[in-house]
């Protein structure tokens, strides 16, 4: 079987097109390449989807957190502090459980049970308190003649807001963001180890890595491949991130531009 | 345990969860809870030797070991996350036991990679074939170990060569003119005055650590996640005499509060250490301490 027929069989084998069966002899460099990055299109998913909508409820958490309003700050800080003090491994397991006992409570409940809405649910929900988090140091850090400034022209409220408090958060937050960025999708790879199951061997690149793995009792090739996609991904994730950390930056003289530094962490 | 635990189905709801707290099995969950305290344990210290030894190499004035010391810090923080877990793992099993081939094995003629095979003889098993359970999973428990130090072990050496950095370069110059060597500047002078700057990394590590041992289950070690879902899924009458749903959620959420807790003492504590190291120190937080005590 040549190269070609193994990328027309399973580039898409993750989301259910192509062959049913996975290989299962005779295991070719080839298909693990197309079947682990055939898996990567479930990492990119799971991370592009959290991060858009975990963006905007960051804003609200951290909003939510630097007010004076008791009732609006604790709530955020509790909401950051339990999903960053626990572990996102013990995090999918419980939700993936409580989606479980909901389902047979009400039927709204059974889409939930499967990964790819449960699993971005948690996600979600997590790099919102993550990014809530540094949003919120940025709040804090936003310069105070930056809004005294503000203040001097009239700015008042929403206007306010959009305008000077909002991009100031972002810039200064922005180097932070896009080590959460990195960070997160990481993080998507834990998604089918932790009880959300992989439907007919529908899954990530890890889940497809370790099976090579299993089969032939050698990971110095699947994790390796594994590696070099992720950081590929890694790369497209810095390039597109520098480039809006630029675009935030370019009222600014040159030397005072922010560069960015990239420092992946390894585990939530 | 309890006198009254005879006949579980005669209970009352308090009393049935107090025995159906204390059977064996419950046991096999709470001390699962010790093998995380105890991994972590052992993983903080040598993680944080690992990671000494590399930051040191990292500023040898000797080529080779600089480069590897840089080469280790690069690869293993360049590199996603639990695939490494997952690699390690097999790799360093493979690699003692192909280590224990060539030396105990000399005269086996035989490809050791055959196929989807990977074979030694069987004096180079790892462990030993008719060894104890206990011993298969202390092996286990040791690769575990072994792979969590060295993948925060790169974490910690990045952490600490920033620290060593850190230092005032005039201390270092100050030793010189002192006329210390290289080595005596490096214990005497470097070394003492680096963990005020590196305690600030080392505990943002450590909260990684402790939110990194639920990884454990992928290593296949019998951890509180494993006796989670072994215990809380639905036990029929026919096995048990404490029959009863689908409790994992409970379990996990035992979990999850363990785990909150876990890192609110830590943060607490940390921040304890962090003031008494930051006394009297020339930084920030030490001007801070000196005007607030005035």
């Amino acid at each position: 079987m040549s190269c070609w027929e193994t990328i027309a069989d399973y580039a898409f084998r993750s989301i259910g097109f192509g062959e049913r069966l996975l290989p299962r002899s005779d295991f070719t460099v080839c298909q693990q390449f197309v079947l682990i990055g055939s898996g990567m299109l479930w990492n990119i998913y799971f991370g592009l989807v959290a991060l858009l909508s975990g963006f905007f409820f960051a804003t609200v958490v951290a909003l939510g957190k630097a007010s004076s309003n008791v009732l609006l700050r604790k709530p955020s800080e509790w909401f950051i502090f339990i999903f960053r003090g626990s572990p996102l491994f013990i995090q999918f397991f419980f939700a993936y459980f409580l989606f479980l006992s909901l389902k047979s409570v009400a039927p709204f409940f059974s889409p939930f049970t499967s990964a790819w809405l449960g699993a971005l649910v948690v996600l979600f929900l997590n790099t919102a308190a993550y990014t809530g988090e540094i949003f919120y140091g940025a709040l804090l850090s936003i310069p105070k003649s930056d809004t005294e400034a503000a203040d001097a022209y009239g700015f008042s409220g929403f206007s306010r807001f959009k305008k000077i408090t909002w991009p100031t958060m972002l810039r200064l937050a922005w180097p932070a963001y896009t080590n959460e960025a990195i960070f997160l999708f990481h993080a998507t790879t834990l998604v089918f180890f932790s009880g959300f199951p992989a439907r007919q061997q529908k899954g990530d690149a890890l889940y497809y890595a370790s099976y090579f793995a299993d089969k032939t009792f050698n990971p110095f090739i699947p994790y390796p491949i594994l590696a070099g996609y992720f950081i590929l991904l890694t790369l497209v994730v810095i390039g597109v991130f520098g480039w809006v950390n630029k675009r935030l930056n370019r009222h600014l003289p040159q030397e005072a531009r922010r560069k960015l530094r990239i420092r992946p962490n390894l585990i939530r | 345990m309890f006198e009254f635990c005879t006949n579980p189905e005669t209970l009352g709801n308090f009393q049935w969860l107090a025995c159906y707290l204390t059977i064996g099995k419950q046991f096999a969950f709470y001390k699962s809870f010790g093998v995380v305290l105890i991994l972590l344990a052992i993983t903080a210290p040598t993680a944080l030797a690992f990671g000494f030894g590399a930051a040191s190499m990292a500023r040898a004035r000797f080529g080779p070991l600089r480069w590897f010391g840089k080469g280790y810090i690069a690869v293993v923080r360049g590199v996603p996350d639990i695939a490494f877990f997952l690699f390690f793992v097999i790799a360093l099993d493979q690699a003692f036991e192909y280590l224990r081939h060539k030396a105990l094995c000399p005269d086996w003629d035989q490809p050791i990679r055959q196929g989807n095979d990977f074979i030694v003889c069987q004096a180079a098993k790892l462990p030993l074939g008719n060894a104890p359970q206990w011993i298969h999973e202390t092996y286990g428990f040791f690769l575990a170990v072994l792979t969590f130090s060295i993948v925060f072990g790169a974490f910690a050496a990045n952490v600490l060569y920033g620290a060593m950095r850190a230092v005032p370069r005039a201390q270092l110059e100050t030793a010189e003119a002192y006329g210390m060597t290289h080595r005596q500047t490096f214990w005497r002078i470097l070394v003492p005055q680096m963990w005020v700057y590196a305690l600030p990394g080392l505990s943002n590590l450590w909260m990684v650590l402790i939110k990194a041992t639920p990884l454990l289950f992928l290593l296949g070690i019998e951890d509180i996640v494993y006796w989670a879902r072994d215990l809380g899924s639905t036990k029929s009458p026919k096995f048990t005499a404490y029959p009863h749903g689908d409790w994992r959620i409970w379990y996990f959420l035992a979990l999850l509060v363990f785990y909150l807790a876990f890192t609110k003492v830590s943060e607490v504590v940390l921040d304890k250490i962090m003031k008494r190291l930051t006394h009297g120190q020339a930084t920030a937080g030490g001007e801070a301490q000196r005007k607030a005590a005035v």
